[in-house]
């Protein structure tokens, strides 16, 4: 178990020093540092302005290997930024000289109070429905609850948050139209409608998948030796589909867990919430560099690191599996 | 003469789609009498599987539907049962074993488990659970069976997730054990030492048995009466000696001409000539 785990970690250097290459090689095709420090920089600024700030931020450097003589041949921009990135000093951001760990520190508790909540109840909503619905299955509330659970996942996410937005807060006044606040009760009260609108998102693509999932276990021959015992309907489904089906669901969600701390770029906008998702889109508009390249390898980090929780979940369910 | 166990009266099984409706079984006729034991044999697709599933209504409804017939299991018709009704005699009068078990016990629960669930169903009164799961396990043959509960279905060969099967029909002392296929998924060796274990547990628990089978060879010493199904039909019913000895049918005949006789000489295998069949019928 232990070696398997060392063995993985192992792995994720390769994958991770390609992401980080990918990332740099694309990012230098669409901007020169001369084009983000005028951006940064306004349209005014002199040639030695701009060139004060290429040079503080260490983009005047050669970008992959120093082959300047008598210098350094790690003295480039993309091993500083990886030596940076490796001890998780993240650098600064390009756009406000602000710490980017700092950042992320700051940012992850409202991304995850958004994202986690709905991710749970997500997953109990989507699974109980799904499961009712393969209980009741071909008959007319089945067919009706795919009819709707296809009508809401073909509806975009900007409807959601427009009509909550609007008829939610707006009209009824239930909760604010904006805004963002941890404290007491108001938490509630800011949190309830980005939450429902994540959930409700994701909720009909899940639920249909779910019900295909738990529809192929029931097929399955332990189900009519379930059946022959004389267990009753509801409990062959509580008892050997849940847990058979839970296997594949497992493997879809729990890699999305980590991703979870970088927030909902859509969400976080449109509800003015300071998470992570903010500051990525932040960055993205004012090609922040700095904090791309921060959020692009925290973001892999987290995604490797979902593989492998997925994998000791799958091992701790399924008794077929063993980790080696 | 008091009346039989299970008394099975002119069944049709259909099968219904979108498209077609296929009838499974013509018009089904047996019986069976307590401890008795009768093997169902035919090739595959001819209606036998359907006839024991039909037995608890184990066919998922739709797309099988009852057309005509019943089912009268101790005078009661089960296709007139409600569902509670049903489920008390699933398992706990009558009880399955199916061809394939590696797929037929559940892949995440131990066999305690499993067997265990079908114990507190049927038999509330036991209180030592355990001890009755070891009991039934060491019947059906499972070295060390105190050990070899806590194991998941993977962790055992075929025969002996076999003999587990067996074990969990049995621990709720069914009145009628439907062997679908038993021994089919197993070698031959094994298939061997199931049946002389159903045999065995026969004679002590003296329940009745319906063997469903494609194989004539397997029925001889353990069957009282044999129905050979045809096309959804049964075509012959007899006492196995009688149908052995002396098939009527052309079907059977050509059934029975299928088994490879050891010490034949040199000889061709025989095959199932069905357009001799169909002008005979």
């Amino acid at each position: 178990m232990f070696s398997y785990f060392l063995r993985r970690l192992f792995y994720t250097i390769p994958v991770v020093l390609g992401v980080m290459v990918i990332t740099f090689v694309l990012f230098y095709m669409l901007q020169k540092p001369d084009t983000m420090a005028r951006r940064m920089l306004g349209p005014k600024a002199s040639p030695q302005a701009v060139e004060n700030w290429i040079k503080q931020r260490g983009y005047d450097k050669p970008v992959f290997f120093n082959t300047q003589p008598g210098g350094n041949l790690f003295d480039s921009q993309f091993f500083i930024h990886l030596k940076s990135l490796a001890t998780f000093d993240l650098g600064v951001s390009d756009a406000t000289g602000q710490p980017v760990l700092e950042r992320f520190k700051e940012g992850a508790i409202p991304s995850l109070s958004i994202t986690l909540p709905a991710f749970f109840l997500g997953i109990v909503l989507a699974v109980s429905i799904s499961l009712f619905l393969v209980y009741v299955r071909e008959t007319k509330i089945d067919f009706a609850g795919t009819i709707f659970s296809v009508a809401l996942m073909s509806i975009p996410v900007m409807v959601y948050v427009i009509f909550g937005q609007w008829f939610l807060a707006v009209l009824l006044k239930y909760f604010p139209a904006y805004g963002f606040n941890l404290e007491g009760f108001d938490m509630i009260r800011f949190l309830t409608l980005p939450i429902l609108i994540l959930v409700i998102g994701a909720l009909g693509s899940d639920i249909r998948l779910y019900r295909a999932i738990f529809l192929e276990e029931v097929r399955n021959e332990y189900v009519r030796t379930a059946y022959a015992k004389g267990v009753s309907s509801g409990s062959v489904l509580l008892r050997h589909v849940l847990k058979n089906g839970m296997i594949n669901i497992i493997t879809l969600t729990v890699a999305a867990l980590p991703m979870l701390i970088l927030g909902s770029l859509v969400l976080e906008t449109f509800f003015g919430i300071p998470g992570l998702g903010n500051m990525t889109l932040a960055a993205i508009q004012t090609s922040d560099f700095a904090v791309i390249r921060a959020t692009t390898y925290v973001g892999t980090l987290l995604y490797l690191l979902g593989l492998l929780i997925t994998d000791f979940c799958y091992a701790m369910v399924d008794p077929r599996i063993k980790l080696q | 003469m008091t009346a039989p166990l299970l008394d099975v009266r002119d069944l049709s099984i259909s099968f219904q789609t979108d498209k077609e409706i296929t009838e499974a079984t013509k018009g089904v006729s047996f019986q069976i009498n307590r401890g008795e034991t009768l093997a169902i044999v035919g090739e595959s697709g001819s209606g036998k599987s359907v006839t024991a599933l039909a037995l608890t209504r184990l066919l998922p409804e739709p797309p099988a539907l009852y057309v005509k017939g019943s089912i009268l299991w101790r005078g009661r018709d089960v296709l007139a049962l409600r569902a509670e009704e049903l489920r008390k005699i699933r398992g706990g009068e009558i009880a399955y074993i199916f061809q394939e078990p590696s797929t037929s016990l559940n892949p995440v629960y131990t066999i305690r488990n499993q067997i265990a669930e079908a114990i507190r169903l049927h038999r509330p009164e036991v209180k030592d659970i355990d001890t009755e799961i070891v009991k039934w396990l060491d019947a059906v043959g499972i070295v060390n069976p105190r050990q070899r509960m806590s194991d998941y279905p993977h962790q055992l060969s075929g025969g002996m997730q076999q003999r587990a099967m067996i074990a969990m029909a049995l621990s709720c002392q069914p009145d009628l054990l439907v062997a679908d296929e038993p021994t089919t998924a197993l070698d031959v060796t094994i298939q061997a030492q199931i049946l002389d274990q159903l045999r065995e547990l026969r004679s002590k628990l003296g329940m009745a048995i319906i063997l469903i089978t494609h194989n004539f060879a397997i029925i001889r010493g353990l069957c009282d009466h044999v129905a050979v199904m045809f096309r959804g039909r049964i075509v012959e019913f007899g006492t196995a000696e009688e149908v052995l000895a002396n098939p009527q049918h052309p079907y059977t005949k050509a059934l029975i001409e299928c088994i490879p006789k050891l010490g034949a000489g040199r000889e061709r295998l025989h095959t199932i000539d069905y357009a001799a069949i169909e002008r005979a019928l």
